[in-house]
């Protein structure tokens, strides 16, 4: 047997961004200095950043045996992650130092929770996809749990572990079922397998159940949903913030990787689940949310209602649906970005800016921040003209072109309940009086300017849609030519 | 620049609403008023030519603008502007220069935000009016519910935040569904937006209906008609008196002018399957809701209903289908515009004195503001419809194409010329004659100059319009002619 060495261009920035999270960890244990290791964090998703855009190739390219994959989807999904990943960081900062968690080991974790998104992203191979999602799974249990002197975090923690265990065992569960089946594991051959015809269509249904089921505990779509609201609330702002941005690139990923790129000739069987699962996703999480009187567990509910979105887009089935879900995920990172970040941000000293009474009459202390609150909730409500509504427009427009036409309906019927909730925010911020004793907010400029530049982005992609359009089609017809 | 006249008059309100939010808080309120007016009355400028250079004789659109908006769906922004059309976004960018000097003192509180709200909205709304693309259509139809919203929420009455909600979740959900309407239209026309697209596609007769239900759900509730109409009582009297009056004068017009733009030209057979029943809750608004004006015991509520049932009347009109009542109704949401205009400014002048909107709190004003009571006078005989001002001539016209179409339908609606006086001049009896009738009357002082410049620039409108209709109906002329031959041809798809 001999051993060849693999192509590693193509998994550059995965080698790039391993090496500086080791090197990240290394520096702390030495230096002990937070702003270096801070900075250099920073610097490594620039340079993986970097490394992405300029290694990116029109055709897409396997390595290690075919087992990984470079494609123009996954490029502009990581560079979104790196995005959403530097984002976090900054806007989480001040938060986390003053609450002594600034510590190396965060953001060694943190970046290899990267590490594992980018591989999920660019697995062509189910153990790969595992080895990525674990690698996620695990550094997230650990980043939720990190502040160990609050009850509420570890208890979130322990919710998350178990719960994801159960799911990664469901979803291994499905794979093993699908590679007795067909015999492998690579994505590419299993589709060509399930085309050909397989022996047991029982056994490939049931593979599939397991394997959506699990899939939907890691997008956390209902009935999968019940860890969100809790994880959402107990973890630490600056964490439920990580985790409700970047890994919701890597689980479109997944579920895209899986579905489209391994399953699609059984594309008739999963298109039922998802509808079921997104339609619950819609009900339950617009409902429930209306309830919430934490900011935190209502932008979790909020997420579960526009992962049944995002899950609209994928089960159409057609091109159209499937780039409509990839800039359902971009928009979507980039409005949570927004929103949990104003709560990251609000929640200063010695506040946590949790309640949804902590946001009366923002408007009338801090404007600016008030606009940027209310731009994001206006267009997670799908508001024209906020770059929410294109997304949206663009879910519509797939399922009724695939002839889904009373989905649509029901999508749009549970639009409007959720716009409630996101009014009532508005409402908080702009009609009600300030309460007596308002906490004074200190200004981190970094923060504030990268925070005021998320919001007016999703205005002005509002505005002018075409371009991240433009670039969403590309990368998908790159990715399924 | 002749070329870009509409999406001038489009933005240039808009970007004097950024450049006033972009000025910071209440200590400069002065300076914010004045650019509010700048940008107001800019913004009214860049309108005018729109009359002058209109060709009268031509249906086709008129200053069209063309430009690739969002190529992934064949959007485009395209804007263009007939002879119905037309004369809203003059209009509309009228109201939004009385609004702003409305509110120039009474308004004290986040002045910055207040001015900015409206002309963003006004801005908004000429891009309702002029857009000829459905998803540009969609993208002004729901943006201007944002300022408004803001308005009632912020600067309104005790129960604002209830109003405010109801009234953004009522039209949310008339408009969600014509989205959903538009997509199918998309793949129905082959894959365009065009609204001048959509009007030549040939649709089946199911198709049609449920197209007319979605679009009615949009329109109706803008509208308002009965018995989707409730929300709007609650925002007007909740609101400040110059979201009152744009919601009045303009907001209310958007969802009339969406029944002649999308409802009538896109699935005209349909259209005429269902006269019977816009006809019906016509004439339903213009009965029972002029009765239910009449026990009104709050006069901003009176005259959301008046509103209503004036706005009966124009969707009467329209499902004539013939020119006296297309052109009537026209009329009518034009008079309409300043009439109500006119009436709420005139509750806001008294409730900024005694701040109570209640008839009872009220009587003998004559006593104490001569010159406002002339003026309410004149504003509530309008208000009942009569001759020689504006509210007589559409009133007229479209009783006049109810009785071409079927005599009972003129008899019900020739109520309103009852019902619509009695209200209005028995609240005028009880506010403005009588004795004074207590110490806050007493007190009250007659208008300023800035109050008398608002209502008599609204009052010429008025009487001109009353005496001289001609140019207002010359404009409409040839573009609701086109409308009505095109409405005529049936475009069934088998």
């Amino acid at each position: 047997m001999t051993f060849s060495m693999p192509d590693l261009a193509p998994a550059l920035p995965e080698i790039f961004v391993l090496g500086m999270a080791c090197a990240v960890l290394l520096l702390d244990v030495i230096t002990r200095n937070m702003r270096m290791t801070y900075v250099l964090t920073l610097l490594t998703l620039a340079g993986a950043a970097f490394f992405t855009a300029f290694t990116a190739q029109p055709e897409m390219r396997l390595t290690f045996g075919g087992q990984f994959v470079d494609d123009a989807m996954g490029d502009l999904l990581k560079l979104m992650a790196y995005f959403a990943t530097f984002a976090v960081a900054v806007y989480s900062r001040t938060y986390l130092e003053e609450r002594g968690l600034l510590r190396g080991e965060y953001l060694v974790l943190m970046l290899l929770a990267l590490l594992g998104m980018m591989v999920m992203i660019s697995a062509n191979h189910f153990l790969v996809l595992y080895v990525g999602l674990e690698l996620l799974s695990l550094s997230l249990y650990a980043m939720v749990a990190f502040n160990r002197e609050s009850p509420v975090a570890v208890e979130a923690a322990m919710k998350y572990f178990i719960l994801g265990a159960l799911a990664s065992g469901l979803l291994l569960y499905g794979m093993s079922l699908l590679y007795g089946l067909t015999g492998t594991l690579e994505l590419p051959r299993l589709a060509e397998a399930v085309h050909a015809g397989v022996k047991d269509q029982m056994i490939l249904a049931f593979g599939l159940v397991f394997l959506v089921a699990g899939l939907g505990f890691k997008l956390g779509a209902a009935p999968f949903h019940m860890w969100v609201p809790d994880i959402y609330q107990g973890a630490p702002a600056a964490v439920t913030l990580f985790i409700g941005s970047a890994p919701k690139l890597a689980a479109f990923a997944f579920t895209m990787r899986l579905l489209v790129d391994g399953l699609a000739p059984a594309t008739g069987d999963w298109q039922g689940m998802l509808a079921v699962m997104a339609v619950m996703s819609l009900a339950i999480g617009n409902l429930a949310a209306i309830m919430q009187t934490n900011i935190k567990r209502m932008l979790a509910y909020s997420t579960i209602s526009h992962m049944g979105f995002l899950l609209l887009g994928v089960l159409s089935g057609t091109f159209a649906g499937y780039t409509a879900a990839l800039y359902y995920a971009i928009t979507y990172v980039l409005m949570s970005l927004g929103g949990f970040g104003l709560v990251v941000y609000l929640s200063q000293n010695g506040v946590e800016a949790e309640h949804l009474d902590d946001y009366k009459g923002l408007n009338t202390t801090h404007p600016w921040l008030a606009a940027l609150m209310a731009i994001l909730m206006f267009s997670m409500a799908g508001l024209p003209p906020f770059v929410g509504f294109y997304a949206k427009l663009s879910i519509l427009q797939a399922l009724v072109g695939a002839g889904w036409l009373w989905l649509a309906v029901v999508a749009v019927f549970f639009s409007l309940i959720g716009a409630f909730y996101y009014l009532r925010v508005v409402k908080l911020l702009y009609f009600d009086a300030p309460k007596a004793e308002m906490p004074v907010y200190t200004s981190t400029p970094d923060a504030q300017a990268l925070l005021s530049a998320n919001g007016v982005a999703v205005l002005a992609l509002g505005i002018l849609p075409q371009p991240l359009f433009t670039v969403c089609i590309t990368a998908m017809q790159a990715t399924l030519q | 620049m002749l070329d870009s006249l509409l999406s001038l008059a489009i933005w240039t309100p808009i970007v004097a609403g950024v450049l006033i939010l972009a000025t910071g808080g209440d200590s400069n309120r002065d300076g914010q008023r004045t650019l509010a007016l700048i940008g107001a009355l800019l913004g009214f400028l860049v309108t005018l030519p729109l009359w002058s250079g209109f060709d009268a004789k031509s249906a086709a659109m008129q200053f069209e603008e063309i430009a690739p908006w969002l190529p992934a769906f064949n959007v485009r922004y395209h804007l263009g502007v007939d002879g119905i059309s037309m004369p809203f976004i003059l209009l509309n960018s009228f109201t939004t220069l009385l609004v702003v000097i409305a509110g120039w003192e009474v308004i004290q509180d986040k002045v910055g935000q207040y001015m900015a709200a409206f002309l963003i909205q006004s801005g908004l709304i000429n891009g309702v009016f002029a857009s000829l693309d459905g998803v540009l259509f969609y993208v002004f139809f729901e943006a201007m519910l944002i300022p408004l919203y803001l308005i009632i929420g912020m600067w309104g009455g005790p129960n604002r935040v209830y109003a405010a909600i109801k009234f953004f979740l009522y039209t949310l959900l008339g408009s969600l569904m014509m989205l959903v309407a538009m997509v199918y239209l998309f793949f129905q026309s082959g894959g365009s937006f065009e609204i001048l697209v959509w009007h030549k596609t040939a649709l089946t007769m199911t198709a049609q209906l449920l197209l007319f239900g979605a679009f009615f759900f949009a329109f109706a509730v803008k509208v308002p008609m009965w018995p989707v109409h409730t929300w709007l009582p609650d925002a007007h009297v909740e609101a400040p008196t110059g979201g009152s009056v744009v919601l009045a004068a303009i907001t209310l017009k958007v969802g009339a002018y969406g029944f002649l733009r999308f409802t009538l030209p896109i699935v005209p057979d349909a259209a005429h399957e269902l006269t019977w029943l816009i006809v019906t809750l016509s004439l339903i608004a213009v009965v029972y809701i002029g009765l239910v004006a009449l026990v009104q015991a709050d006069m901003k509520k009176l005259i959301a209903y008046s509103s209503i049932a004036h706005m009966g009347f124009v969707t009467l009109g329209f499902f004539l289908f013939n020119p006296l009542g297309v052109e009537g109704g026209l009329v009518q949401m034009i008079s309409h515009g300043f009439i109500s205009a006119a009436m709420f400014l005139c509750v806001g002048v008294m409730y900024d004195r005694v701040h109570s909107r209640q008839i009872a709190d009220y009587g003998g004003v004559v006593n104490t503001m001569p010159r406002f009571a002339a003026f309410f006078m004149l504003f509530a005989m309008a208000n009942s419809g009569l001759p020689a001002t504006s509210g007589f001539v559409g009133e007229f016209m479209v009783v006049l194409g109810a009785v071409k179409v079927n005599f009972w339908w003129a008899a019900l609606a020739a109520t309103t010329l009852i019902f619509g006086a009695a209200y209005t001049l028995w609240m005028v009896k009880r506010v403005v004659f009588g004795p004074v009738a207590n110490t806050h009357v007493a007190e009250m002082k007659d208008i300023n100059s800035r109050e008398f410049t608002v209502l008599l620039l609204l009052a010429v409108c008025v009487l001109g319009m009353g005496l001289y209709p001609a140019p207002v109906t010359d404009v409409m002329h040839t573009s609701v002619n086109h409308l009505l031959q095109h409405v005529a041809h049936s475009k069934l798809a088998y």
